[in-house]
């Protein structure tokens, strides 16, 4: 103790780079919003069978279109009511949360393996390789991705792996795109040089040189990719065209929910909302790791 | 320029081929079309004449160059559904999606600019964080749910628009909005770094140094020139949202390209799917060939490239 005060750089806190992201990140108004809506919602998917009131495929016809409970014939029984035939839609809502981040999450993944391999390879072979994939994804640009997934899906027949498979191998674009641009400027630096000259194969520089310091915009791209995954996933089964009932997806109880539209229009805010809060609270997340790791690129 | 401009053609129809052949393999693997049109309950002997009727039965790349070799002369054969030529029944709405896309694409700029203007004028206050908002708000809403939403404020409670259909003009004001607003926050926020960058430059101050009103050097000088990158991404915009129509013509029930190849995927009329998903893809190419063309000819250091 003594020996630590005789120091003239006591009172001086010195933050790691880590520290510093980190205190950046908890002050961040947007990363901590979104990040804790996130949580909350990811709990309430994981804990659904505990959580939930009721089987969410259990019909009941005798209690078909409960209002919820802001309405005055509403009951805790069912507190988010009943849909039209008689399922409580709290229950549904929470089993539909994992669909939803099940679909994401994985649609994100199969996208960032196929997007970043190839924009990884084109961005540090240059050239004829460059020239290649470039091609290929201007080519995916101009597919009409909503309505060519709408097509495979409806035509192989809808279900939860189809609707993932066909997301995945159709949205990497983007992390092709990011990951191609910012190992572009990677290649010219020096410690891949010097890796180079150490003999290193080019897998290892690839993994071990490029691939930590693209991580940050990877993050960022895969953040923005996963709600543009449930959001075509919710469009694709609002279209009845994407995950088949009875399964509690989003956007198929906002389907279903249609013709009730003039007397229970609840029952479409309700999982429309869902939706929209779970894509905000992840674009908030991913917006806040982007203002603090690379806020150059806002 | 010439040189440029003929690049960039080339590399479009090789793009608009290399997709339609994609498209037409995707399509015709992804199932048997042959049984799709037959029906669930069809005897096998109806799906041999159908595949037969059709010419599904041949090599699959015979069935492309065939394909390919009538849609270049304008010919994307029989809907087996309609019994109609698939031309006449996309010529018939595709006036309704272009009218739906164009009105999207006004309203989309109307609100963009102005808020991106503002946000730019204002840095960092409170206008320019709620300019902010409403983008970031705007990109987490599904395209349905705001159609839904605004029928059920705007149509059943407040009984101002009509709900569905496309004979009036009335009809195009919602879809028109639940479709253009998507594109507003990738254009507010080109509009407002564009405008900030051209903000701090010289010749802004040197205009007001001469003593010009700042509404004049707002609009004449600063506006002009931070519009020209918005210029190449709205057609590039005005593209994609062509092609997410489809969502939004189901839900207002508007009789367009759109709606038209939901439902004849619904049917599995593939002659109809395969030219629609043609017909999306070429624009795409056609918006983003305009676009780096009006680059290349707005900044001639693209060009030399």
């Amino acid at each position: 103790m003594e020996n630590a005060s005789l120091s003239p750089f006591k009172e001086i806190d010195f933050p790691t780079p880590g520290q510093m992201v980190r205190r950046q990140m908890l002050r961040h108004w947007g990363f901590m919003f979104g990040g804790i809506v996130l949580v909350l919602i990811v709990a309430l998917a994981l804990l659904a069978p505990v959580l939930a009131p009721h089987d969410p495929y259990h019909q009941d016809l005798s209690r078909r279109v409960i209002n919820p409970i802001w309405h005055e014939d509403g009951t805790w029984e069912h507190p988010l009511g009943t849909d039209n035939l008689g399922r409580d839609y709290l229950s549904r809502l929470m089993y539909g949360a994992r669909i939803s981040l099940l679909i994401g999450v994985a649609a994100m993944l199969i996208a960032g393996v196929i997007g970043t391999t190839m924009g990884v390879a084109a961005g540090y072979f240059g050239g004829r390789v460059d020239m290649v994939i470039n091609a290929i994804i201007t080519t995916r640009l101009a597919l009409p991705i909503m309505l060519v997934a709408l097509a495979v899906v409806a035509l192989v027949g809808g279900s939860l792996e189809i609707v993932i498979l066909v997301l995945g191998l159709m949205i990497w674009n983007r992390f092709a795109l990011v990951m191609r641009a910012s190992t572009q400027q990677l290649r010219s630096m020096d410690y891949v040089s010097a890796a180079k000259a150490a003999g290193c194969s080019t897998l290892r520089i690839l993994l071990t040189e490029v691939l930590p310091n693209i991580l940050n915009n990877l993050i960022v791209v895969a953040t923005l990719e996963v709600t543009r995954a449930i959001l075509i996933e919710a469009a694709l089964s609002f279209l009845g065209m994407g995950v088949q009932p009875p399964l509690p997806s989003w956007g198929l109880m906002v389907s279903e929910a249609k013709e009730f539209m003039l007397f229970s229009p609840w029952m479409i805010t309700i999982p429309g909302m869902a939706i929209f809060i779970l894509v905000l609270s992840i674009n908030l997340l991913g917006d806040g790791i982007r203002d603090v790791t690379a806020p150059e690129s806002r | 320029m010439l040189v440029y401009t003929l690049k960039r053609l080339v590399l479009a129809v090789v793009v608009a081929v290399t997709v339609s052949f994609i498209s037409f393999m995707i399509l015709n693997l992804s199932g048997d079309p042959a049984a799709a049109l037959a029906g669930a309950d069809a005897t096998p002997e109806e799906i041999r004449f159908i595949r037969e009727k059709y010419g599904l039965d041949r090599p699959i790349l015979v069935q492309y160059a065939d394909w390919a070799r009538r849609a270049v002369a304008g010919d994307f054969g029989e809907s087996p559904y309609f019994n109609q030529p698939v031309k006449d029944l996309i010529g018939g709405r595709i006036g309704v999606t272009m009218t739906l896309g164009v009105c999207a694409f006004v309203f989309a700029i109307c609100l963009a600019i102005p808020l991106g203007v503002i946000a730019a004028i204002r840095p960092n206050t409170w206008i320019d964080r709620l300019a902010l908002t409403i983008s970031v708000l705007g990109q987490a809403m599904p395209n349905f749910f705001t159609g839904l939403l605004l029928i059920i404020v705007l149509g059943v409670m407040l009984r101002l628009l009509p709900i569905s259909g496309s004979s009036t003009w009335k009809h195009f004001i919602m879809p028109a909005i639940a479709l253009g607003y998507y594109a507003v926050p990738s254009l507010m926020r080109l509009t407002r770094t564009g405008m900030l960058e051209v903000l701090s430059s010289d010749y802004i101050r040197t205009a007001r140094a001469k003593g010009l009103r700042s509404f004049p050097v707002l609009f004449k000088h600063a506006l002009r020139n931070a519009i020209i990158p918005m210029v190449s991404l709205a057609f590039v915009q005005f593209g994609y949202m062509l092609g997410g129509a489809f969502v939004i013509e189901i839900v207002f029930a508007v009789q367009g390209v759109g709606f038209l190849a939901v439902r004849s995927i619904e049917r599995t009329d593939l002659p109809v799917v395969q030219a629609i998903v043609l017909l999306f893809s070429a624009i795409y190419v056609l918006m983003t060939l305009f676009s780096d063309l009006l680059n290349a000819f707005l900044d001639p250091r693209i060009r030399a490239k």
